[in-house]
């Protein structure tokens, strides 16, 4: 017979307003096994666990139901306390008095009799409970970070440094994302690459960093601490060894009319390229899509000139599987393009770019050098209007999300022109500005006031051209929705921040969830903002929603105190609620009959199979055997089998009917 | 090939010229219009201002008409009447108890089972037809203009792109015009305001003809009787809005077809333009 | 927590016929002014398409007088330019209607509305009369109902030798159910 013990509380008012808690803990005692019964003020509080502790050691207790507030609260704590005093924790279990009584019952005889009924629902559960141990799985101390932008790096960096080995994993052929691309940043206008390109050193030369650019993962298997991850390590056709970045080959190259993605499309590069002159790796990449040898099999042109015999036309992508304890997601955002604006012109004005656009423009990198010059004939644009919200807050043909960095940053678009252009005279139509951080509100007064741009708070309408004008069609909302129409030379729109094409995929890959625009989810936008809701995976930056720079690097240094933290252990405790296949005599072994439904039905790809041999070795029967590693308790597999040859600890078939028989 | 046809008031007067045009190109592309039986007026762009639901009942009249005539699709080219009639099929579409209702008031069976479609979705079906039959290639830079009710609102119209179209032009380049880019398309000209507000209609109607002048186009297409009126009848109060003298001569597209398909240009009706349909150059077909 | 009928709107203010009569919420308006933007008319109005929302988003008598007070809500041409391009997807041209209607109820449309009504009832009693629009009925009819009766008589003989004007109306033979849906709907508004 057990000796059980039930504790309800009345969490202040919430439970003892509406439910007779000293009435509960009297027909609690009545219960057949329970041999001590009592209500207590607040039973999460010390003094209330100090009650629970007390009462086994008196009564000695082999089981406890608390009635209280959810478990997702403060079932850790009691099932501590009860540790603490001598009895197994997954005998002590949670009637939830609160969120499945209390806060949704009316104060009456009823509700009370509720309570009462939860609290033997959970006494039979406890009756055949069994003890559990938690599961220990070892953690092997090396991350992968995926994306090579100032969030990954960042991350990299804080891991490495906390002596844990990283594989910063990049899809093109140089780390430092977008804000390599940045000319200066705001709100201190301090030149991006000057800071950045430390960072991008320090991170290739890190002892305990492995670069992998020009690759991308492909396959994630595993859970926490023990993930298998293969990355395709695309070709480069350059022997990264042999090569020693002379750069001949990129002088030599014949094809060099292919759009520049490091400069937005505002000027060419070669088939065989370096991304930008402070890349890292700076070694050269060849553009198979777009070389003439490996269009026609002609030219060859690098391999000849190569002074080190370097270039390698037959390399082959490569698969390399590691083993990973943890995993962060930095990929990043990309733009939405100029295209994307049927009353801008669908994309077809040459002047009308974007914002990444205008920080080449004004970028000493850039294709101009950092001049002012207009895209279509080079002249210096006078009148420069700039549109923030471009698809942004525009549920109709955009995202309805603020993309949140572009307030600041128009704000500083508009400096630097003025700082280039003197004469020149910038416009801003925007809605509200969005300038909440530190400096940042005073950057955009400064814009204003001493840059002299024009705020116009309304939408633009259209933009068309005219006589070698940009037309832009406008309305003032503080002057009664006045139209308002600016001849201008050039146009910048702030276009929506978006999640990266692939993130769907990755996330699929990765099996994170990702939210309606494929921005990665956290597992909770307050108190766990780099966690996903899978074991192990983190995010940092922009991959999850829009973020600035400081946002991104606090992020990333986040993520990375996160992944220290897993790796300060040898070992990873897990609960151990999982799927058991059972054991039998000879010559039945299980009843499992090895359909192996649950195998499919598994979403965690956590059942593998199992063979029965006799003494000699053979094969007698092949069972379904349940990785503890992988199982997350979720009872698929339970559901599935035909032959209840499978039962989910903690949760056993037998728990559940005893529990149900009692009402 | 059959199709049902509603041709609207203005085609039967103002606008003579859209109906005997339309009808010439059919009977040449081999389509035979089924004209909806005792049809009545749409309503225009009056009866909304006064009565919403009036605005919805005499259009589901008229295909009502149409389904009970055995009709699955009707040809409205007049763009007014093709926005009044799309738009009541698609408030009907969304709303079935507002189907009944309607169907009291107008005391006939009203199912939606009548489509409705614009004069440029019914001839870019035939689009190589109307290339193979245009023997005499229309070689003008012509400005292809759409106005309001053609493409908007781009959720009950679902056609071309909102912004920019492209059918009108793609059907000109098939008979040989070169249209141009502008920005003008669909920029509205004012509209029912024709008579209330010359004013209005003049000064909109000028920016409209005064682009397509300024980036040399020789003639201007359309496909909307009112876009029509407003820029051929009304020129003399556009000039004058504008101080200029702009002779640029105001065709349908079906006029345009027409004349290229080698059609006798009277029977296209012409010469029942305000703005004569005269060019400088020989360089194309003559009117 | 707060009151129940804290947020309960009043059911005779404008914004909530317009939500009853189009479904159209004005809360949906954050007021970017795109439609003044791109309106071809607002130049000429003395409220701004934004500004007849943004009275109207007030719920308060006054201002949904205002608001139907106005010339500009006349002018409203219902291109349909506006609400093609507003990012929040608010059909500002079944507002107006809605608007206009209410303004004509309560007898407080603009006199400038004056022409532009007298054209729009013409034209209707054309239709209602014959079943299809009788052009030279319409400018006669307007004519009277305006005052206006010298507007565009010079137009009339130039249409007439391009064969433009029909000198007889068209009857169709279902005038009397034409008739009954005028009574059904307009009644005894027109």
């Amino acid at each position: 017979m057990s000796r059980i013990g039930v504790f309800t509380c009345h969490c202040g008012e919430n439970i003892a307003g509406t439910v007779d808690c000293p009435k509960v803990a009297e027909l609690s005692r009545q219960i057949p096994g329970v041999v001590h019964s009592v209500d207590y003020k607040y039973m999460c509080s010390d003094p209330g666990q100090t009650l629970i502790k007390e009462a086994i050691k008196e009564h000695k207790l082999d089981g406890v139901v608390v009635a209280a507030c959810s478990p997702r609260m403060h079932e850790p704590t009691f099932r501590k306390a009860a540790a603490e005093a001598g009895v197994n924790p997954y005998l002590c279990e949670m009637a939830n008095l609160r969120e499945h009584c209390s806060w949704v019952h009316e104060k009456n005889e009823a509700t009370t009799q509720k309570a009462a009924d939860l609290v033997r629902v959970m006494v039979e559960k406890v009756k055949h409970d069994t003890p559990l141990t938690p599961i220990k799985v070892p953690v092997t101390k090396t991350a992968l970070v995926v994306g090579g932008g100032i969030a990954g790096i960042q991350t990299a960096l804080d891991i490495a440094n906390a002596g844990h080995q990283v594989v910063l994993v990049e899809k093109s052929p140089s780390i430092g994302g977008h804000m390599s691309q940045l000319s200066e940043t705001f709100p201190t206008l301090d030149c991006s690459q000057c800071i950045l390109t430390p960072r991008m050193v320090e991170a290739a030369q890190h002892p305990n960093i492995k670069l992998m650019t020009y690759s991308e993962v492909e396959k994630v298997d595993g859970f926490i601490g023990n993930f298998k991850v293969t990355v395709r390590k695309k070709a480069k056709k350059v022997d990264e060894k042999a090569c020693t970045g002379c750069g001949l080959c990129v002088t030599k190259c014949p094809n060099k009319k292919i759009p520049d993605e490091f400069n937005e499309g505002l000027a060419f590069r070669p088939a065989i390229y370096v991304p930008f002159p402070q890349a890292v790796p700076n070694k050269p990449t060849i553009d198979t899509a777009n070389c003439t040898y490996f269009k026609n099999g002609k030219c060859g042109v690098c391999s000849k000139v190569c002074p080190t015999g370097a270039i390698r036309y037959e390399q082959e992508d490569e698969l390399i599987t590691m083993d990973i304890g943890a995993i962060v997601m930095a990929t990043g955002f990309k733009l939405m393009k100029t295209d994307k604006f049927p009353e801008y012109g669908y994309g077809k004005y040459k002047d009308v770019i974007d914002g990444m656009q205008f920080e080449r423009l004004a970028s000493a990198s850039g294709p101009t050098a950092g001049v002012i010059k207009r895209p279509s004939d080079g002249k210096e644009p006078e009148t420069v209007v700039f549109i923030a919200c471009s698809g942004s807050r525009d549920r109709a043909k955009g995202v309805p999300y603020c993309s949140k960095i572009c307030c600041m940053y128009t704000a500083k678009h508009t400096m630097l022109y003025k700082h280039k252009v003197h004469h020149g005279q910038a416009y801003v139509f925007y809605m509200d500005i969005r300038s909440a951080g530190k400096d940042y509100d005073e950057f955009v007064r400064r814009a204003i006031e001493e840059d002299e741009a024009k705020y116009i708070r309304g939408r633009v309408s259209r933009i068309y051209e005219e006589d070698g004008k940009l037309i832009v069609k406008g309305a003032d909302t503080l002057m009664n929705g006045e139209p308002v129409e600016i001849k201008a030379d050039m146009v910048v729109l702030a276009t929506a921040v978006q999640s990266q094409d692939c993130s769907e995929d990755l996330a699929q890959t990765l099996h994170i969830s990702y939210d309606k625009y494929g921005f990665f989810a956290e597992a909770h936008p307050k108190l766990r903002p780099v966690e996903t809701n899978t074991a192990g995976i983190f995010l940092a930056g922009a991959c999850q929603a829009p973020r600035d720079i400081p946002e991104t690097v606090a992020q990333g240094s986040a993520a990375g105190a996160k992944v220290a933290a897993l790796f300060s252990q040898d070992e990873l405790t897990r609960e151990p609620i999982v799927a058991v296949v059972n054991r039998q005599a000879p010559p039945l072994f299980s009843t499992c009959t090895g359909c192996f439904l649950c195998q499919t039905a598994c979403p965690y790809q956590a059942i593998e199979q199992e063979e029965i041999k006799d003494r000699s070795g053979r094969v007698i029967k092949t069972v379904a055997k349940v990785n503890p590693g992988l199982c997350q308790g979720c009872g698929t597999c339970v559901a599935f089998c035909r032959t209840k040859a499978i039962d989910l600890a903690g949760f056993s078939n037998e728990q559940l009917f005893a529990e149900l028989m009692t009402l | 090939m059959r199709i049902g046809y509603y041709p609207g008031c203005s085609l039967l007067g103002s606008s003579r010229e859209f109906d005997e045009s339309v009808r010439a190109v059919c009977e040449t592309i081999g389509l035979e219009l089924v004209e909806v039986p005792d049809w009545n007026c749409c309503g225009a762009s009056s009866a909304h201002v006064l009565d919403h639901e009036l605005s919805v009942a005499l259009p589901a009249k008229i295909l009502a008409q149409a389904e009970a005539a055995g009709l699955t699709e009707v040809l409205a080219p007049c763009a007014a009447c093709y926005s009044r009639l799309i738009g009541a099929y698609s408030e009907l579409e969304k709303n079935p108890d507002h189907r009944a209702k309607v169907s009291e008031i107008i005391e006939m069976p009203y199912t939606g089972a009548v489509k409705v479609v614009n004069v440029l979705e019914v001839l870019e079906r035939f689009a190589d037809v109307i290339q193979a039959k245009a023997v005499q290639p229309f070689a003008r830079k012509v400005a292809c203009y759409y106005g309001c009710l053609l493409v908007r609102p781009p959720k009950v119209v679902n056609f071309d792109r909102p912004e920019d179209p492209q059918v009108m032009d793609q059907l000109a380049a098939k008979v040989g015009a070169t249209p141009i880019d502008w920005p003008f398309k669909t920029e509205c000209c004012g509209a029912a305001f024709s008579v209330t507000r010359t004013d209005l209609v003049a000064k909109l109607c000028g920016k409209i003809v005064d682009s397509a002048v300024k980036l040399q186009a020789e003639a201007l297409v359309v496909a909307c009787p009112m876009c029509h009126s407003n820029l051929d009848m009304r020129r003399p109060e556009t000039n004058a809005a504008l101080g200029k003298d702009l002779q640029i001569p105001v065709l349908f597209l079906t006029q345009v077809i027409g004349l290229a398909m080698g059609i006798e240009p009277k029977k296209l009706g012409i010469q029942r333009h305000m703005v004569p349909v005269a060019f400088n150059a020989p360089t194309g077909a003559q009117a | 927590m707060s009151s129940a009928n804290h947020h309960e709107s009043r059911p005779d203010t404008l914004a909530a016929r317009v939500k009853a009569a189009t479904g159209i919420s004005l809360a949906q308006c954050y007021q970017c002014g795109k439609c003044a933007a791109g309106c071809p008319v607002s130049e000429e109005m003395d409220l701004t398409p934004c500004q007849v929302l943004r009275l109207l988003q007030y719920g308060q008598d006054k201002y949904d007088e205002k608001a139907m007070r106005s010339a500009g809500i006349w002018l409203c041409l219902s291109c349909e330019t506006c609400s093609t391009r507003c990012p929040q997807e608010v059909e500002i041209p079944k507002i107006m209607d809605v608007v206009r209607a209410e303004a004509l109820k309560r007898g407080i449309a603009h006199p400038k509305s004056k022409d532009i009504l007298a054209f729009h009832r013409a034209f209707l009693d054309s239709v209602e009369q014959t079943g299809r629009l009788y052009e030279i009925g319409l400018v006669a009819n307007y004519k009277l109902r305006s005052g206006h009766f010298m507007k565009d008589v010079m137009l009339a003989p130039k249409m007439y030798v391009r064969g433009k004007l029909g000198l007889l109306p068209h009857m169709i033979k279902g005038t009397a159910a034409v008739k009954r849906i005028f009574k059904r709907t307009l009644g005894s508004k027109g």
